[in-house]
């Protein structure tokens, strides 16, 4: 018993615990399941939530353990919910569709169908046809594997395309924040056969389950993104324990190295970055039936940036910091924007939070980089009595923890 | 020619009208004595009329001349009111155009008691202010009814039209010859030609002779009466830039796409088509049967299904039952078996739309009748194309080169924060925005948009200088060890500051307005243009990176920078404070950033996500071109800037696109020179 998995990684149990315990409450205090304190949309919230923990925890895999700082995501993310997006719109199109043309009198051909399909869904951007990237709309399956195929291949080209070049540390953010911004500007477009601006909507109806009221719909997915996120941390924390999370360490801490001790580095950076990116994809896929509409908008490079901040903020590299990060400033930022903060009356001016959330969180982004880069995940080590050794240096960062207190520069 | 022609005719008219004794020229002094023949003095003797005349004060030479045509002025239509307009037009007398120009607009009117010409206004329904047409002046307001108004149809109007722009080629005033000729260049037709040509043989001014050149050029083009003059006016246009010249042509290469069972004889055919080529697909060339009645109309899934609803008989359609109608094939037999009932017209089949086709011919004519003239106008549009191509590829050029010096300005800041200290700053374009904000500021307080230009730009310098300095000290010196997290934290600072400035500016653009002389552009010819704004961002460009190479290589401040780049610690030791080197250098970049900014701000319009717009394209100009140099920065926004554009010439419509393909053959390029263009070498390149 000394020396299980779980054993050596009492969080993990704790963490899997804390999560069952608030799906849990979340689930009696829910309209559908339980005493209804808690509103459908706010269950939806949490969900979302949940889902952009998942997505943060593939950024702390990315970033706080390989040191790889991706800014291309929500990039991943997005495309996740696409794929998903396409079956929904598909199969519930399909439902309105077939329901008008069962009344005529003569019964449908496929071409008509198809045609009616089309003609709903492009007619926003003046086309009535099927692009080619629809050819697997109509089934679920293959949708639910293209989730998982579209982020991951995506991630492998890009990825082998720059790790093979040695693109590392800001300029490889850069070229991830670049084919970000790429591929949303590409899904503008009304020729990626994606509907352009307008997006994909109306995911949040789930076809064939008309009767179905968004209350319960929105606790199944609510515990479908808990079940993900535990699953997933499950797995991350698998990964970066074991000896495959001492090389991955090694190799944020000094690239050079870890390669020279024989490790083909880019091969591990490689899965992790694919790795990472089927989990975004994952989350993403769970996240935007819970949004109901999905546009490039989404995946503008900022979101990706953002993405970094939540875990910056919860504390990068230790699990659940990144988690913690992601639910906290989320929450707090739908709280502020929703504007359920009272104004600040300073006499001369009233501070209305929805204009200056984004003030306070970018100051409070370079406050806790500067005097707490450990994030709220410090507090855990505060009350486990767990500080890190004084070593008289500079403080450090995850990146350079392998530095000796005399190589660390001011 | 033409003039000689129409004096006679018109001297001729009036000693006609003359003989009718309606006029007393001679008493008058016969004003037109240039033109009148000398039959013309013998008329007053012969004139029955002449004591009735007489009896009336003596008219002014313009009336007379208007009495002299009275007839064919009350009787006018469009082929007899030639000789009159022609009258007019030559008799040299000043008031003769005023008198075509009322008259076409329906301002002259008839006295009904005596006959006599005046034009007048309509004060109201029943008044009239009538006007003197020899002095101007007016004569008095009158009862509508007393007077007739002249009503020239539209063909008259447009005879006087001609004779007009004769006039008004043959004025003596620039402005007015002009006018005229702007006139012609609008809207020309073959009545123009003849008063064109006249005009030639006179004394003008350069620039109106070479337009009045080209434009009898151009109308001969349209209008010549022979083959042969028409070929050698399109000539004249071979390797010609100007619009006017492709619209002129253009027409005559014109073609209608027809079809019939043979070839037409005599008629101008451009080409033949083969049924099923690109350039004609075989439901097209059907649905142009179909249109032209020579076959049935092809049976379309709507028809058809209109069809078997209308013909559903116990729950079966030609012996088919509903239910199965579920295919175009069941549906295609059901409605073979209504049509063969004779329920439903026939209809063509897929499979007999080849054999109908195969019965007829599918060529292309030409609406200008003769084939000569095609030819050399289809030549000529050639040689207009390949040169036009060229023109374009220049102007593409230009193009790209003003995106490159916008990048290029946008990226300098960059190029030495990120480039000489290694600092990623992701609120460069925040700076960028700031700079912006401080010439809409200025622009508030100094109206004069030259005076607040000249303001605008050191101020932007100075606001932008003071917010890097702050941000150096405050933040980024701390994190000097930590790129990633700089990155992160001057992405903090972005957020902040892009709200703040939607705080205090709004959300709407604000405009930034440019002196007026930069407005405009400088046109080389029809294709290759450039706005001067863009030419002086070009310029604002080429000054910085001169003052960048000057600070660098020739000031205490840039041998210091250089020296703390390539090892702080031993530039230290050197004497060098490099904190305070750090300070300065990152304000430098910051500043510029802030003036282009300003430079941004006037072309495009200043909201708070400006600099989020360019922060991309920025950093990538930078990586592509190499950090740590300022010449790969130029290189590196050059290259984006010229390939945006060339992306764009395939694509023109859709920027978004070119940008996407952009940023991926931006990954790619990093493939091959993953430290850019030119990059750094030996121990300064670090790693």
């Amino acid at each position: 018993m000394q020396n299980t998995f779980f054993a050596k990684n009492p969080s993990i149990l704790i963490f899997i615990g804390l999560l069952a315990l608030f799906t849990l409450f979340v689930t009696v205090g829910s309209e559908a399941t339980g005493m209804g304190f808690i509103s459908t949309s706010f269950v939806k919230t949490l969900g979302k939530t949940l889902c952009l923990c998942l997505i943060a925890l593939a950024m702390d895999l990315v970033w706080g353990y390989i040191g790889i700082l991706s800014l291309g995501h929500f990039a991943f993310f997005g495309l996740g919910g696409y794929m998903i997006g396409m079956w929904l719109m598909y199969e519930r199109t399909r439902d309105i569709v077939m329901g008008s043309l069962m009344n005529a009198a003569l019964p449908p051909t496929p071409t008509e169908i198809r045609d009616a399909i089309g003609g709903q869904i492009f007619g926003v951007v003046g086309s009535n046809q099927f692009p080619a990237v629809w050819a697997f709309a109509h089934s679920l399956p293959l949708q639910l594997i293209l989730v998982v195929l579209v982020p991951g291949l995506l991630a492998l080209v890009f990825g082998w395309l720059a790790f093979r070049s040695r693109v590392t540390g800001v300029y490889l953010s850069i070229l991830t924040q670049a084919m970000t911004l790429a591929l949303s500007l590409y899904l503008y477009q009304n020729e990626s056969g994606l509907r352009g601006n307008n997006g994909l909507s109306g995911l949040q109806n789930l076809p064939h389950l008309d009767a179905v009221p968004q209350s319960l719909i929105s606790i199944w997915f609510f515990w479908a993104s808990a079940l993900a996120l535990a699953l997933g941390y499950l797995l991350c924390a698998w990964v970066v324990s074991g000896k495959f999370g001492s090389v991955i360490r090694g190799i944020r801490d000094d690239e050079q190295r870890v390669r020279f001790m024989g490790y083909s580095v880019e091969g591990y950076k490689l899965f992790v970055f694919v790795l990472t990116a089927v989990i975004a994809g994952i989350a993403g896929a769970l996240y935007y039936p819970q949004a109901g509409i999905i546009n490039p908008g989404e995946m503008a490079p900022i979101a990706s940036i953002y993405l970094a901040v939540w875990v910056a903020i919860g504390g990068r590299g230790r699990l659940y910091g990144a988690v913690l990060g992601a639910a906290f400033v989320s929450l707090v930022s739908t709280w502020f924007t929703g504007g359920q903060v009272p104004s600040i009356p300073l006499g001369f001016y009233t501070v209305d939070w929805v204009d200056w959330w984004l003030v306070l969180l970018g100051l409070s982004f370079v406050l806790v980089t500067l005097f707490a880069p450990q994030g709220i995940g410090g507090l855990v080590d505060l009350i486990a009595g767990k500080l890190a050794p004084n070593r008289h240096g500079a403080p450090l960062g995850p990146d350079q923890g392998s530095l000796r207190e005399e190589e660390a520069e001011k | 020619m033409i003039f000689k022609t129409s004096g006679r005719l018109a001297a001729l008219l009036c000693a006609l009208a003359l003989a009718h004794g309606t006029a007393a020229l001679a008493q008058d002094g016969a004003p037109t004595q240039t033109e009148t023949p000398p039959q013309a003095s013998e008329a007053p003797g012969e004139a029955p009329g002449a004591t009735a005349s007489a009896a009336m004060p003596a008219l002014s030479p313009i009336q007379s001349l208007l009495q002299a045509n009275r007839d064919l002025i009350e009787a006018a239509s469009r082929r007899t009111i030639q000789p009159a307009i022609d009258a007019l037009a030559t008799s040299g007398l000043p008031q003769a155009q005023s008198v075509l120009e009322k008259w076409q607009a329906r301002e002259m009117w008839q006295r009904d008691s005596d006959g006599l010409f005046f034009y007048a206004e309509e004060v109201d329904r029943d008044t009239l202010r009538i006007f003197d047409f020899s002095t101007g002046e007016p004569l008095g307001d009158m009862p509508e009814d007393d007077f007739t108004q002249l009503k020239p149809n539209s063909g008259i109007r447009g005879l006087m039209g001609a004779a007009l722009v004769s006039f008004q080629l043959n004025s003596d005033d620039p402005a007015v010859r002009g006018a005229a000729l702007a006139g012609i260049e609008r809207d020309g037709d073959a009545s123009h030609l003849a008063p064109l040509r006249s005009v030639l043989d006179k004394d003008m001014d350069a620039a109106n002779r070479a337009r009045a050149e080209r434009l009898e050029r151009l109308l001969t083009v349209r209008f010549g009466e022979s083959d042969a003059e028409r070929v050698e006016a399109i000539g004249y246009f071979n390797g010609d830039l100007g619009v006017d010249a492709r619209a002129a042509l253009n027409p005559l290469v014109a073609t209608t796409l027809r079809v019939g069972t043979t070839l037409p004889e005599g008629g101008n055919v451009a080409r033949t088509l083969k049924v099923g080529s690109d350039a004609l697909p075989r439901l097209e060339a059907y649905a142009l049967l179909v249109d032209n009645d020579l076959a049935p109309p092809l049976l379309t899934v709507a028809d058809n299904r209109a069809a078997l609803e209308a013909n559903i008989v116990d729950g079966q359609v030609g012996g088919i039952a509903v239910a199965d109608l579920d295919s175009d094939e069941t549906r295609a037999r059901a409605y073979a078996a209504l049509a063969a009932e004779g329920t439903v017209p026939l209809a063509a089949t897929p499979d007999e739309i080849d054999t109908i086709l195969d019965g007829f011919t599918f060529y292309e004519t030409f609406a200008e009748p003769s084939a000569l003239v095609t030819d050399a106008a289809s030549d000529a549009l050639t040689g207009i194309g390949t040169k036009v191509g060229f023109n374009q590829f220049l102007d593409l050029s230009l193009d790209g080169l003003s995106l490159a010096s916008i990048y290029f300005l946008a990226a300098i800041g960059l190029a030495i924060t990120f480039g000489v200290m290694g600092v990623i700053n992701m609120a460069h374009g925040e700076f960028i925005m700031m700079g912006a904000y401080t010439g809409y500021v200025v622009q508030q307080i100094i109206p004069d948009y030259t005076l607040s230009l000249i303001v605008a730009i050191p101020a932007a310098f100075a606001v932008t200088f003071a917010a890097g300095v702050a941000m150096e000290r405050l933040i980024i010196r701390w994190l000097y060890n930590r790129p990633l997290e700089t990155l992160l934290s001057t992405f903090g600072v972005s957020i902040a500051l892009q709200q703040l400035a939607k705080n205090i500016f709004g959300t709407q653009a604000r405009p930034l307005t440019s002196p007026s002389w930069l407005d405009g552009s400088f046109q080389l010819n029809d294709v290759v243009g450039i706005s001067y704004i863009r030419i002086a961002i070009f310029v604002l460009a080429l000054i910085f990176l001169g003052i960048f190479l000057f600070i660098m290589k020739k000031t205490r401040l840039g041998l210091e920078t250089r020296a703390v780049t390539q090892n702080p610690r031993m530039a230290a030791s050197m004497g060098i404070n490099p904190d305070r080197v750090n300070m300065l250098t990152f304000g430098l970049g910051s500043g510029i950033a802030g003036i282009a900014g300003v430079a941004i701000g006037l072309y495009a319009k200043v909201t708070s996500e400006l600099g989020a717009d360019y922060i991309v394209q920025s950093f990538m100009t930078v990586v592509v071109g190499g950090v740590g140099n300022i010449w790969g920065t130029l290189l590196g926004a050059t290259m984006i800037g010229f390939l945006q554009k060339g992306i764009e010439w395939f694509n023109p419509a859709n920027t978004l696109a070119a940008q996407t393909y952009m940023i991926i053959f931006i990954i790619i390029f990093i493939q091959f020179r993953p430290r850019g263009i030119i990059a750094l070498k030996g121990r300064a390149a670090g790693d």
